[in-house]
């Protein structure tokens, strides 16, 4: 797009502007409507699974519950409590809900879809992740009140716990990608299974991550049967207890956004992303945005199960799996992975004259003064591949 | 122009929010602001081309020890009164080290601007067809592999430290056996009685 407003007339600089903030809104404004949509989807599976009809009164199919849910926050009146702290009451709501789309600037959509292609795309999604349990630690501070202050010290320790786990999970992808990048990640991907399935789930070596990868994301994101932080027989509403009308709202549109997004990641990591299931020429014909909405409809769908389904953990039993059983198997994995990749990968990438070289440690002829530095220049081609 | 506007913008909270981390009177303010300090850091270098260096500060620094330290602020009963009362009696102290931080920055200043270092090399020094977490790789793991290898271990020394000097056996504690709890089925821990009218059950 950056190229169609240069041709209007605009310099580079400014023409990448504009398109960049379309390419935001173009992605922001139908996330909003999918968190509405997935809303009524959650309400609607919990109450199957419990044999009730779920919401079935506004609009057709009571599609419309969510809309009408939102107005009626809208027109509430906005509470905050006289002994909070004002300004970070009001800001808490914002950063988790900012922290929640921030992140969708790297999802790759198709092969040359994504808002920002950036090399370090997986440590983007950490470091933005990592930022959301500040929204929760600074709502149950702000409040001032009991309830919210202990989930929000029991959101930092869940969400720093998980994280050290995810983090390895997300390291023995990496190791086997070769690559920060997501849509290099989905590339690897392609024809994983004998060259019939795209997906990293088919390895054996990697499968036990997906699954690990899809509970982290559950205790992540604080759904069911992870949600300690909201536990309503215990906390109220947790860190929401004070907030009403918009700034629970943004709450609680944060919230859903990061289960879509954790979908989203799920699908992008493990099972092939934008790539059809079944490397089939046909089916490439489908555009990858529709096969990625499909996986992350199947991952909302396992989320919602696990929720009208599994009874809510212990906070010592939470602990236990994160830091006792997730953490010391996460991370043998990660040397399992590097050391079958050393065993059949290294010093094969690429011959000798295809290595890129550091300039000052080259000798004065052009050879490199240690032969085993050096990057591979067809692998880092393809990363430099920026989106026209 | 973007490139321009966004350095002032970064630069510019950097140094406000650094100030502001130093004034706040609230000390959970003053940790919110280091944050926002650390944040603009990271965009500062984003700018420069160290995308891996500024997402390690941001994941580092943001998502994990500046959670702990909030953590800490938060819980701590802070008495502002004798927070007031130490500043006359550090002041001294404090300003020596102000003192040196300036003349430091100073030199630095002198010496940057007085040319013959060799800034040239350093602005790009990587290939530019290598990305920078590859060039960072290169070298970590095959040139300073040893010396990598060794800050891991001062680092794995000072974290079995910290569990050896806060870890306390307690006495008389039930510690619970998970695989054991496991283990138990329904039918060990409970009985159906059918016990008569009037009549309890023998346990």
């Amino acid at each position: 797009m950056t190229s169609w407003f240069t041709y209007l007339g605009l310099p580079f600089g400014w023409a990448w502007f504009v398109a960049t903030l379309i390419d935001i809104l173009v992605i922001a404004l139908p996330l909003m409507l999918a968190v509405a949509m997935i809303i009524y989807a959650d309400r609607k599976i919990w109450a199957s699974m419990a044999l009730r009809r779920g919401p079935n009164v506004v609009g057709p199919f009571g599609l419309l519950q969510s809309f009408a849910d939102g107005l009626k926050v809208f027109l509430q009146e906005t509470i905050i409590p006289t002994a909070s702290n004002k300004a970070l009451f009001l800001l808490a709501p914002i950063i988790t809900f900012t922290v929640a789309l921030i992140v969708w600037a790297v999802v790759p959509f198709d092969q040359r879809a994504a808002v920002a292609n950036i090399n370090v795309g997986l440590l983007y999604v950490l470091a933005a992740s990592s930022l959301g349990v500040y929204g929760i630690i600074l709502a149950g501070w702000a409040s001032n009140s009991k309830y919210p202050f202990y989930s929000a010290i029991r959101a930092a320790a869940q969400m720093v716990s998980y994280e050290v786990a995810i983090g390895f999970i997300l390291i023995s992808v990496v190791l086997w990608t070769g690559s920060f990048n997501l849509t290099n990640i989905v590339e690897a991907q392609r024809g994983m299974g004998l060259g019939i399935v795209n997906g990293f789930f088919i390895n054996p070596l990697l499968f036990p991550m997906a699954v690990m990868f899809f509970i982290s994301s559950l205790a992540e994101t604080q759904r069911a049967p992870f949600d300690l932080t909201e536990a309503e027989s215990e906390l109220v509403a947790g860190y929401q207890t004070e907030y009403s009308s918009m700034s629970f709202a943004l709450f609680w549109l944060g919230e859903y956004a990061n289960v879509i997004l954790m979908c989203a990641l799920n699908a992008t990591l493990f099972w092939g992303g934008y790539l059809p299931p079944f490397n089939w020429a046909p089916l490439y014909l489908v555009p990858g945005i529709i096969w990625l909405l499909l996986k992350m409809g199947l991952f909302f769908f396992l989320f919602s199960w696990v929720k009208a389904t599994v009874p809510r953990y212990r906070y010592d039993q939470l602990m236990r799996l994160g830091w006792k059983i997730f953490l010391p198997l996460s991370l043998f994995w990660v040397f399992l992975v590097s050391g079958v990749l050393m065993l059949t990968r290294v010093g094969t990438e690429c011959a000798p004259q295809d290595r890129v070289h550091t300039k000052q440690y080259l000798y004065d002829d052009g050879r490199p003064r240690y032969p085993t530095d050096g990057v591979c220049r067809a692998a880092s081609a393809n990363q430099s591949e920026k989106r026209s | 122009m973007i490139q321009a506007i966004a350095f002032y913008l970064f630069a510019f909270m950097v140094i406000a929010s650094a100030a502001l981390t130093i004034t706040a009177r609230n000390p959970v303010h003053a940790v919110l602001w280091l944050i926002l300090a650390f944040f603009n850091a990271a965009g500062l270098m984003v700018l420069v081309g160290a995308e891996f260096i500024a997402m390690l500060l941001v994941i580092v620094y943001v998502g994990a020890v500046a959670v702990l330290f909030l953590f800490v602020v938060m819980m701590l009963n802070i008495d502002f009164a004798e927070l007031r009362a130490g500043f006359a009696k550090y002041a001294a102290i404090g300003a020596v080290f102000a003192v040196g931080l300036a003349a430091e920055i100073m030199v630095a200043f002198g010496a940057w601007s007085a040319g013959k270092i060799e800034l040239a090399r350093r602005a790009a020094p990587t290939p530019d067809t290598v990305p920078n977490i590859e060039a960072l790789g290169m070298l970590l793991y095959t040139r300073y592999l040893f010396v990598f290898e060794g800050a891991g271990l001062v680092l794995l020394v000072a974290m079995i430290g910290a569990i050896v000097l806060t870890h306390r056996e307690r006495k008389g504690a039930r510690a619970q056996n998970v695989s054991r709890q496991n283990a138990r089925r329904p039918q060990d821990a409970t009985r159906n009685t059918q016990p008569t009218v009037g009549k309890g059950i023998e346990l």
